[in-house]
């Protein structure tokens, strides 16, 4: 499969210290790594495109360390992820589907013992598409106070021929969650939903 | 501190590649952006004092952010930037006392140097809005290689009683710069023109 050609690279933090109510005494801190490739498929209709998930495994490595430097540099404080992509207006779906591998396997080498799927979403966009990656505990999905999303994107990307590679990464619950449901000190970790 | 700042967003942008060409090294800038509450929303006030105070805690706060993001030191800081975003019940007066009177001061402090105006732009818009913050080289405005804007943008910010403020540095100029005029090895740094 074709080398992994990044254009570009974005980081964003996110430090929240109240939303109206009261200041939490520890921000929630929310990051995304992005990275703008090259799209090896654009324009053209390839059968075997599967192969390119291997290839993107140490730009996912990289991105979801990146993550956790971002947030301090400790594991141990992500609690909650998710990943996405943006396919170039010469790409299809299928190519940010390509992305479900490395990304979650990246992020779950990362955090250890992260039992939860990493929830995503993609789409197809021009140059400065927003998207909003969903967000869920890292143990047990129907952790309530942890369905979040982070809205990603830049400016010039993606061009037609590339693909927006997403991962974000979160320490904590909705600043000021309060909609009960299951609580991550509940959390059973047996089957990566409760 | 007198500013009441909900939350706090560094964003890092680095260009590996550009129309094929490999950026060696690659080109990197920073923006630390502070949502804050505008004491003056929804009211006309003739003395905005409050929110010139407010400009000058940021100067310093955003930029040891932005320098930090980059991770380089801050006398390697090559170009700068500031921007505003008024919410709707504040008036564009309300962005120009919080970049204009005091802010520099403290980012030129941060910075060791920076002999150039610091360029500006600013705007009243709704959640969501973009600021493109310009960027010039901090000790001669006349480099014609760092003329340049980086957009930023937080998805709910700025809320009405709201103002987005900005801080961007970076370490280089545009990436393939080619156009001609001043360079930074000509500089002189004695008048923060050339």
């Amino acid at each position: 499969m074709p080398e992994v050609q990044v254009r570009k690279k974005f980081t964003a933090v996110e430090e929240i210290f109240h939303e109206g109510g009261p200041v939490s005494l520890v921000p929630l801190r929310r990051a995304s790594a992005l990275a703008v490739i090259h799209n090896p498929f654009a324009g053209i209709y390839v059968e075997e495109i599967a192969g390119f998930m291997d290839d993107l495994k140490p730009l996912g490595l990289e991105m979801a360390r990146s993550l956790v430097a971002a947030l301090g540099g400790d594991s141990r404080v992500i609690e909650g992820y998710g990943k996405g992509a943006i396919v170039g207006a010469a790409g299809e779906i299928e190519h940010g589907a390509l992305w479900h591998v490395p990304g979650g396997y990246a992020m779950r080498e990362i955090l250890g013992d992260a039992k939860a799927i990493v929830s995503s979403t993609k789409k197809v966009g021009g140059p400065g598409t927003r998207l909003d990656v969903p967000i869920t505990h890292i143990n047990a999905s129907y952790v309530r106070s942890h369905f979040d999303a982070m809205e990603v994107g830049t400016a010039d990307a993606p061009r037609a021929d590339e693909i927006l590679l997403a991962l974000v990464m979160t320490t904590g619950p909705r600043i000021h969650a309060r909609v009960g449901g299951l609580k991550a000190s509940e959390i059973k970790g047996e089957d990566g939903l409760r | 501190m007198k500013a009441r700042i909900r939350k706090i967003v560094t964003f890092v942008e680095e260009t590996k590649t550009e129309m094929g060409r490999t950026i060696d090294p690659p080109t990197r800038r920073a923006a630390a952006v502070a949502v804050i509450e505008n004491p003056y929303a929804g009211k006309f006030a003739e003395d905005l004092s409050e929110l010139m105070i407010i400009g000058e805690e940021l100067g310093e706060l955003l930029t040891l952010r932005a320098v930090a993001a980059l991770g380089i030191p801050a006398t390697s800081v090559e170009s700068y930037g500031k921007a505003a975003a008024v919410g709707e019940n504040g008036e564009i007066e309300h962005a120009a006392a919080i970049l204009h009177p005091k802010l520099g001061t403290p980012v030129r402090r941060v910075l060791g140097k920076g002999a150039a105006l610091i360029p500006s732009s600013k705007k009243r818009g709704g959640i969501g809005v973009a600021l493109d913050i310009p960027l010039g080289h901090k000790d001669a405005a006349f480099v014609r290689s760092h003329f340049d804007g980086m957009e930023v943008r937080i998805n709910d910010a700025p809320r009405a009683n709201e103002i987005v403020v900005a801080v961007a540095v970076t370490d280089s100029g545009r990436p393939l710069a080619r156009v001609g005029g001043l360079t930074k090895d000509q500089i002189k740094g004695e008048d923060g023109l050339r």
